[in-house]
């Protein structure tokens, strides 16, 4: 998902200024990586000339002019078209940990100690999830879930392979 | 700040098989610990042990400065219902009671009168978000909402150390995220350390730190780094 296309699913819920937009971005989209304001004016230009938001009023207030966009038709396809593709699954055949067991496999090192490390690098980064998902909100606790679910599958696959280790061994070398 | 619990060097074979071949375990006042581990690795008699429930064949526990492995079994069994609280995975509850007189059982056996051992079975069945349920038998609750009660149980007699053995083996991950969340927060709440037993990271992730068993060995590798 781009950032365009996260403002044009904003945008189809009503219109709005671009504060407000990097707000909504922020808290729905954003997780930990807040929006710059020179990503948001933009990302509305490129909106604006590609004819998938217009302008649809200019309020002063007496202060700078404040622009309220508002989604087109063009926009809504495109809100539609991001929504009807499913994600592709992620592969995960190019496993960087993976590559290290070997590493370690090759080189008559312990791999052992590879998968020991990095059990623990896992676990202290699920023990910090978990610590913000118990303070947080319902949004916050599926965005935890999802990265927490993740983890631990991965840790699944570590006793798999730490299981496996000897036979690896004789493979790799063999 | 010195250790509440350490256990040094524990060895426990059950006939041919050898449960613990040198695990070690230290446990700070306050700390929730968690030991994984897989089937079979140890874990379970590591906390037994360390709680005063099975005597290792060799090997040190020392609680609170007091070597446990030296006392007699009365001396043990005393200081695991004045010090220790038990999570088990099931069957802890009795019963023909209610979930408050479940909770305030523990009290009750020490000789607290009815109402005051009530008032603050109370207390606890609210922390843990089961006000509405004090009357009902454990029969009429869910798995969740009995281990809770248990949570409850473990906690009113307010111990230094909560053992929690699989607490969430046999919930569903919803209910078993429930019963972590409120187990480890009232263990905060209470100041109480918990000694918590998984083979779910998921569960282990709700401790504040870890240590893996395997083969009967403990691996603490914050304490090794």
């Amino acid at each position: 998902m781009t950032i365009a296309t996260a403002f044009l699913a904003l945008l189809e819920s009503g219109p709005r200024h671009g504060y407000d937009l990097k707000q909504a971005y922020d808290q729905h989209f954003g997780v930990d990586r807040p929006l710059h304001y020179a990503q948001v004016y933009t990302t509305l230009a490129k909106l604006l000339r590609n004819g998938l938001v217009t302008v649809d009023g200019v309020e002063g207030d007496g202060g700078p002019d404040r622009k309220r966009y508002t989604v087109t038709e063009a926009g809504v396809t495109d809100v539609q078209r991001w929504l009807d593709e499913p994600e592709k699954p992620q592969q995960y055949l190019q496993s960087g940990l993976y590559a290290k067991v070997i590493g370690a496999l090759l080189t008559g090192r312990s791999a052992a100690a590879v998968l020991d490390a990095q059990r623990d690098e896992h676990l202290d980064a699920m023990r910090e999830l978990t610590r913000r998902k118990m303070d947080g909100d319902l949004a916050d606790r599926l965005i935890c879930d999802h990265a927490l679910f993740h983890l631990d599958a991965d840790l699944r696959w570590l006793e798999h392979t730490a299981d496996h280790l000897d036979e690896l061994a004789e493979q790799v070398r063999g | 700040m010195n250790p509440l619990l350490i256990a040094e060097g524990l060895h426990k074979s059950y006939g041919p098989t050898t449960a613990l071949a040198g695990a070690d375990l230290v446990l700070h006042a306050g700390e929730i610990l968690s030991i994984m581990g897989p089937s079979g690795s140890g874990k379970s008699t590591l906390l037994h042990c360390a709680a005063g429930l099975t005597s290792p064949d060799s090997g040190h526990i020392t609680y609170d400065g007091r070597l446990l492995t030296e006392m007699s079994d009365v001396e043990r069994s005393a200081l695991r219902r004045r010090e220790f609280g038990f999570v088990f995975q099931f069957g802890q509850l009795v019963p023909e009671l209610t979930a408050l007189e479940n909770v305030a059982l523990p009290l009750r056996l020490d000789g607290i009168r009815k109402r005051a051992a009530e008032r603050r079975a109370t207390g606890l069945l609210d922390r843990l978000g089961l006000a509405g349920k004090a009357r009902s038998r454990p029969g009429e609750l869910s798995g969740g909402q009995q281990q809770r009660v248990a949570v409850a149980r473990a906690l009113i007699a307010e111990p230094k150390v909560l053992f929690a053995d699989e607490p969430t083996g046999a919930l569903d991950s919803v209910s078993g995220e429930q019963v972590m969340e409120m187990l480890t927060r009232s263990a905060r709440q209470s100041g109480a350390a918990v000694v918590l037993v998984t083979h779910d990271a998921r569960i282990a992730a709700y401790a504040d730190r870890g240590i893996v068993v395997r083969d009967g060995r403990s691996l603490d590798r914050a304490r090794a780094r």
